[in-house]
């Protein structure tokens, strides 16, 4: 099975870089969520309820709409949070990437760790502007809006493809397939890194991969 | 295997479909209220959030959608649409978009329905919630409130995307297919909402704002107290006079408000407001509306008036609009003709006439202007051009007095009045650059005056003349009339001007002249050796004088 890759770029000015990147991380996370399973006899299962709430963006004239899960939201913030803080710190051109991978565990027998194979992945470049006049800072707002607007339609139309999703698994095989560590919802297993690239691309001395949730259980 | 759906399937995906389209209806219209949206997750299932997700239940808005379907589903040929539709607090109104969920007729026989498709169902519906945040009314709908309001409308049956305007753009929500057919769920929204992109105007609306900012005095008194904008039971909303245009449509209010516009509000304040009404659109092809401006916000339809007559010159709607600007108190005395009757300050109007013109006017004016004269009022709107343009003289003279161009300070050179007829471009008077009249501004142009040249360079421009009087220095420069600063001209014989001006120049140094100090230099040269043997002589003389100072 081969691995669905999606790249999407934005051109963003530093403050923007943190609320752009969760739109997009949101609006794939709500659609690679569900509600928990709760597993019954037989082996049917009975699915819990995802909530869902509009962010209004303080940089950008943008709205989205994530799950309502705090501990989710957390989660993201922080990789974000670190990856907004890299790109400051790299001093280079501004460019950087964020990669959300969804992936399924094949468990291997001993002694072999666990696969990780992914099945998803979305790539998300940036690349930093800088303003200088408070004019030009406005109409980035809009247009930096505008371009996650068409984003998110991209991202929509992927998602409608009904292309390759695991299979519904049993309960043994929860963990290996979705992400039970949450109390309200359960994403498909995911893990997000980040790269902050120079301008050919190629990552350079500051290569930072993140891991936010344990994939290599070694 | 069987190869059509057994009756459990069939009654599941029937269920489905049906409450797939409520919640549709649902996510759409909460999407609209002009609030943000937050429902809780629920880890257990509660079984009564279809499609696992937690989308509220609006009771009006399901009774409305159910009254539409009617029991029925969509189908092939028959689609549920949701219209989301702007309506000003003057009655205008525009439709922002159409959300289609239609089905067609290529089946997935093989997809099973208790759990691919319902799951896939729930993955539209997601969509649909960021897809709702997406499209340009949503930025509207969050701004709602005593301006305009966002009105939504349920009907089944075919899709009318007519009066989206031209160009209307589509965004495919998703699809999913089922055994018996595909569900398309799609929306079409209007991309002109800022008219003037399709409009030949030679200025953009930021202007309007600031004629009307700068060189317009309000006379209207602020507007009477706004009410919150607040989703209410259907009870009330059902109040407001909307008749039903077709037999299975019903128009349903979400938000509602009564107040009045304050003035200019729309291009003021909105001036980058993507939907602005047909009034502002119309108005900015006749952009001396700056001051009848305000007359058209508090009497509406007048503003409609240009873009009916469908006449492209400037010229023709400035008349009719300035006419409407005098005779504000008398609007039915213009307008009535043109205006089928839709002038608000008749209030005894025929509810359905009102919202059938409303409707007919506002998707007139933003398609093409050239079509409403093909409207059975372009007759009668050719003659209310006439009337005014045969009074002419009266708003003419008006206009004069209005149009003063006001210059700066300590002026008193009276400014040539802009006149209508001289105008063939919108805001020639506000153009920067006008250049007959600064030529004649004397604060822009001041008169030449003489410059003061420093003695020394005028000894060296000279013949070598001592008499060097004003003539030589003077020969660069006309001097037509010297008033200087603060000087008055009759009072005393020797006053600032005359004094400045004789002793302007005064004679040369004749040691600061080259030629004579040349000379003098060259001479004195020569003759210091005799000079010094005089003094050589007289060395005595000299010393006797020295000592009788000690």
């Amino acid at each position: 099975m081969n691995c669905r890759s999606e790249v999407l770029e934005v051109s963003v000015e530093g403050r923007q870089v943190e609320e752009a990147m969760l739109a997009v991380l949101h609006t794939v996370l709500l659609h690679r969520s569900t509600g928990k399973f709760h597993y019954k006899k037989e082996g049917t299962y009975s699915i819990g309820t995802v909530g869902t709430q509009d962010v209004d963006c303080d940089f950008i004239d943008f709205t989205y709409v994530r799950v309502s899960s705090e501990e989710l939201d957390r989660a993201l913030r922080k990789v974000v949070g670190e990856f907004r803080d890299a790109l400051r710190n790299s001093g280079g051109d501004g460019l950087g990437q964020m990669s959300l991978e969804f992936y399924q565990k094949k468990k291997s027998r001993w002694p072999f760790s666990d696969e990780c194979i992914p099945w998803e992945v979305w790539t998300v470049k940036v690349h930093v502007v800088a303003l200088a006049t408070e004019q030009e800072r406005q109409i980035c707002r809009e247009k930096v809006g505008e371009k996650l607007c068409e984003k998110i339609i991209n991202i929509v139309e992927v998602m409608n493809r009904h292309e390759y999703l695991p299979k519904m698994p049993t309960q043994s095989e929860l963990d290996n397939v979705f992400d039970t560590g949450l109390r309200d919802v359960q994403p498909y297993l995911y893990k997000i890194s980040f790269q902050i690239t120079d301008a050919l691309g190629s990552s350079v001395t500051t290569t930072m991969r993140r891991l936010i949730k344990d994939t290599l259980a070694l | 295997m069987e190869t059509d759906l057994n009756s459990q399937d069939r009654k599941d995906l029937d269920k489905f479909i049906k409450f797939f389209a409520l919640k549709t209806v649902q996510v759409i219209v909460q999407a609209r209220l002009g609030e943000k949206i937050c429902t809780r997750s629920s880890s257990s299932p509660t079984g009564s959030d279809w499609f696992n997700l937690a989308i509220k239940d609006i009771p009006e808005v399901t009774h409305e959608a159910k009254k539409a379907l009617a029991g029925q589903l969509p189908a092939v040929g028959r689609s549920m649409c949701v219209e989301i539709s702007l309506k000003t607090s003057e009655g205008d109104s525009m439709e922002l978009e159409i959300w289609c969920l239609e089905m067609n007729e290529k089946c997935d026989k093989e997809i099973k329905v208790s759990y691919a498709v319902y799951n896939r169902l729930s993955l539209l519906l997601k969509s649909l919630l960021a897809i709702t945040r997406v499209t340009p009314a949503y930025r509207l709908s969050r701004k709602q409130g005593h301006e305009y309001v966002i009105l939504y409308r349920i009907y089944f049956g075919e899709v009318q995307l007519n009066g989206l305007g031209e160009g209307f753009q589509t965004v495919r929500v998703g699809t999913v297919g089922t055994p018996v057919g595909t569900i398309t769920l799609s929306c079409a929204y209007r991309i002109n909402l800022a008219f003037m992109s399709t409009r030949h105007f030679e200025r953009t609306p930021p202007i309007m704002g600031i004629i009307i900012d700068h060189f317009v005095d309000r006379p209207y008194p602020s507007s009477s107290p706004m009410h919150p904008c607040n989703y209410r039971p259907t009870s009330e909303d059902t109040g407001v006079t909307y008749p039903s245009v077709e037999d299975s449509q019903e128009v349903c209010t979400t938000s509602f408000s009564t107040s009045p516009p304050s003035q200019c509000v729309f291009t003021v304040t909105k001036a980058h407001f993507q939907t602005p009404p047909p009034v502002v659109t119309d108005t900015l092809r006749v952009p001396m509306a700056g001051l009848a401006f305000s007359h058209q916000l508090s009497s509406s339809r007048l503003s409609y008036q240009p873009a009916a007559l469908g006449v492209g010159s400037a010229d023709l709607a400035y008349p009719v609009v300035f006419a409407a600007g005098l005779n504000a108190t008398h609007p039915h005395q213009l307008m009535v003709p043109g205006k089928e009757g839709g002038v608000p300050l008749a209030p005894n109007q025929p509810a359905h006439g009102t919202q059938a013109d409303q409707e007919r006017v506002a998707t007139c004016t933003p398609s093409d202007g050239a079509h409403c004269a093909a409207t059975p009022s372009s007759s009668e709107d050719t003659e209310t051009v006439s009337n005014s343009s045969e009074g002419r003289a009266s708003p003419h003279d008006v206009l004069e007095t209005i149009f003063v161009r006001k210059v700066g300070a300590f002026v008193n050179k009276p400014i040539n009045q802009v006149t209508l007829t001289s105008l063939d471009i919108p805001f020639a008077m506000f153009a920067p650059k006008n250049v007959e009249l600064e030529d004649a501004d004397p604060m822009v142009n001041p008169p030449d005056s003489p410059e003061t040249t420093s003695p020394l360079q005028g000894s060296l421009l000279s013949d070598g003349s001592s008499g060097g009087s004003s003539g030589n220095t003077q020969d660069d420069f006309v001097m037509i009339d010297f008033k200087p600063a603060f000087s008055k001209d009759d009072i005393l014989p020797m006053d600032l001007g005359t004094f400045y001006r004789e002793f302007q120049n005064p004679p040369q140094l004749s040691s600061l002249s080259i030629d004579i100090g040349a000379q003098s230099m060259a001479e004195d040269l020569d003759s210091l050796p005799e000079k010094l043997a005089v003094h050589e002589k007289n060395v005595r003389e000299f010393d006797a004088f020295v000592e009788t100072l000690q």
